[in-house]
């Protein structure tokens, strides 16, 4: 059901609706590629994975100001994917674009591949090194300093998992970007509301999650993290607004996109898929289950 | 670069962290690149005058070490130079991992210089006496360990500390110290340097302790022993020729360190020695215990790394000298 301030967002949204479309596009095709990865590997981490993928999609293929051909362009966008493991998506998205050779896919978390288990900035268009949850959000408050004093004009996204709201350094950065007034840093909490061994709030409830980090000074949007129009509009809100960091909250599905993954807590580790899992999920992905939503 | 570095008077008890502010403020003059990441710790480490002089350059984290030290990985990426300060025992090891982590695996720039250091520290007691940091920052792979071992010696150190690709880190004394080198010239990662020369036994230390071993020696001189001492200025890379020198020239070998026994300064040279032409050591430091408060002289006499532990143990490892 949708709230009351999401429907205004989708009515300001009907403009862009071709952009949107196009990036629902993009977050399949990286749904597409998790799957194939994590089948191949044979483990990652799926769940996570297919619930930031509309998020990884809007951000590269809708947002960021990026060069493929040249990773290290100083005045580059940055991504930090503070829950690394849901590298997956963030590699599907890298690959799709042109960073390295789509083979790397199948040799994800393999000796012979270049896709590491976590990021590593050894890997094309990996902006730092993530997968120790609570330190992403610090390195991009970092960028987002060194880009101030460098006068380089780029924005730092952080994509935080749930989990990661439970470590106290994501609150000294959170409290540290709002203190510095840090515009150009903007984070994305994929709230789907797992955690490795169950449910947020009965591991470490820390709700109201938006009134908190509101009341660290930044601004705060709740979106629904699959609707690439709604993330799209609220990640161009945050880039003209001045003076605060911005924080977007995503409601999202672990899994989603698959309906025998969805909300499950089972598919956060390193689960091997079978083939028949794999055809199966593929199907659902390919077929457009995820455009009749 | 000519820097405009202003030297203490020799021999005078100086703590290093008013050398590490003197380093500061003269290199701030001659490059704009690096900046001041503190955890409102810019009295306690010595940084103040650098944050008088340049204001502009100090980024101001509160006391959050860990996000101090993330914040300067991410910050390094877009080319300026993050120097960390704060006391060891709380930036090195609170904020040890994203020290791995974000700053050494993500192969950032960053600069990280602490000060309370071993018993040297003094009467604040062990919260604040970091006694393994040499053994836990030894073991991250990429990161340099350097220990200046006087004020005037941190000046240069710290211009060849700014001058080093990739993550170093340094270990800066709290308590007044002999400054033993006059005017100091360039330093070099990697290198040690002979301050005396002996053949007897060699002495090899770093930090206050190095001022310590100098005045060992000159007591074993007078008991007719001629003894090397070696300021082991580069904990890692290690200067495996001094050391090797000191093998075959010398063949016995005293470690001194304010630091606890194990995976410090004598860890170090100890692995160096084994795969050498071996020669008896003894090894000097804080034997797995905690500090306590007390002046840090008495503190070295209590925890037996002073001049007469020193000289003893010198006369002990010539008696097992071949």
């Amino acid at each position: 059901m949708k709230t009351m301030q999401q429907a205004i967002l989708v009515k300001q949204l009907e403009p862009k609706t071709e952009a949107a479309a196009e990036l629902r596009e993009w977050a399949r095709r990286i749904r597409v590629e998790v799957l194939k990865m994590i089948h191949h590997c044979p483990a990652g981490h799926p769940g996570g994975s297919l619930s930031v993928a509309d998020m990884v999609a809007t951000l590269y293929f809708g947002v960021m100001k990026v060069k493929p051909k040249e990773p290290d362009w100083p005045e580059r966008d940055r991504l930090i994917l503070s829950k690394g493991h849901a590298c997956a998506a963030v590699y599907a998205a890298l690959g799709l674009k042109g960073y390295f050779p789509a083979e790397e896919f199948l040799k994800f978390r393999r000796i012979d591949g270049l896709l590491e288990g976590h990021p590593s900035i050894n890997i094309p268009g990996i902006d730092a090194p993530s997968g120790s949850l609570g330190m992403g959000l610090s390195q991009g408050l970092g960028m987002a300093l060194g880009a101030r004093y460098a006068r380089k004009n780029l924005r730092v996204y952080v994509i935080l998992g749930d989990g990661d709201m439970q470590e106290g350094a994501t609150w000294e950065a959170l409290m540290a970007a709002g203190h510095h007034r840090l515009d150009n840093l903007c984070a994305i909490l994929d709230y789907n509301r797992l955690q490795a061994e169950g449910r947020v709030v009965d591991t470490m409830d820390y709700e109201p999650v938006a009134d908190k980090v509101r009341s660290f000074r930044w601004a705060v949007e709740e979106v629904d993290g699959h609707d690439c129009g709604q993330l799209l509009a609220a990640l161009h809100r945050a880039k003209a607004r001045k003076g605060t960091p911005s924080f977007v909250i995503a409601h999202t599905l672990k899994g989603k996109g698959v309906s025998f993954m969805e909300d499950l807590a089972q598919w956060h580790g390193t689960v091997p898929l079978t083939a028949e899992e794999l055809a199966r999920a593929l199907a659902e992905v390919k077929g457009g289950r995820m455009l009749s939503q | 670069m000519n820097v405009p570095f202003e030297f203490f008077p020799a021999g005078e008890g100086v703590s290093l962290r008013d050398g590490f502010g003197r380093a500061l403020v003269a290199l701030g003059q001659v490059r704009e690149d690096f900046y001041l990441f503190d955890a409102d710790v810019q009295g306690g480490t010595g940084a103040k005058p650098f944050a008088q002089a340049f204001p502009e350059r100090v980024v101001q984290f509160g006391i959050a070490e860990q996000n101090t030290m993330a914040a300067a990985a991410g910050f390094a990426d877009t080319g300026l130079i993050p120097l960390v300060v704060g006391f060891s025992a709380f930036t090195v090891m609170r904020a040890h991992e994203q020290l791995r982590t974000a700053v050494c695996y993500g192969r950032r720039n960053v600069k990280v210089c602490c000060s309370h250091l071993g018993v040297d520290v003094g009467p604040d007691g062990a919260t604040a006496q970091m006694l393994e940091d040499l053994a836990t920052c030894r073991a991250i792979p990429t990161l340099k360990v350097l220990v200046p071992a006087c004020a005037n010696e941190i000046q240069p150190m710290l211009a060849a500390v700014l001058n080093e690709p990739g993550p170093v880190y340094m270990r800066i004394g709290r308590s007044p110290s002999p400054v033993i080198y006059p005017q100091p010239g360039p330093i070099e990662v990697g290198k040690a340097h002979v301050l005396r020369p002996g053949s007897d036994v060699a002495l090899i230390s770093c930090g206050t302790r190095v001022a310590a071993a100098l005045a060992a020696a000159e007591l074993l001189e007078g008991e007719g022993v001629s003894a090397r001492v070696v300021n082991l200025r580069s904990i890692k890379p290690l200067d495996l020729e001094v050391i090797q020198d000191c093998c075959e020239e010398v063949g016995a070998l005293v470690t001194v360190e304010d630091h606890n026994i194990y995976g410090g300064l004598g860890s170090a040279v100890a692995e160096a020695v084994v795969q050498m032409q071996p020669a008896p050591m003894e090894m000097l430091g804080i034997r797995d215990r905690f500090g306590r408060s007390g002046e840090h002289h008495e503190l070295f006499a209590r925890f037996g790394i002073d001049v007469p532990d020193i000289v003893a143990a010198a006369r002990k490892v010539l008696k097992r000298k071949r």
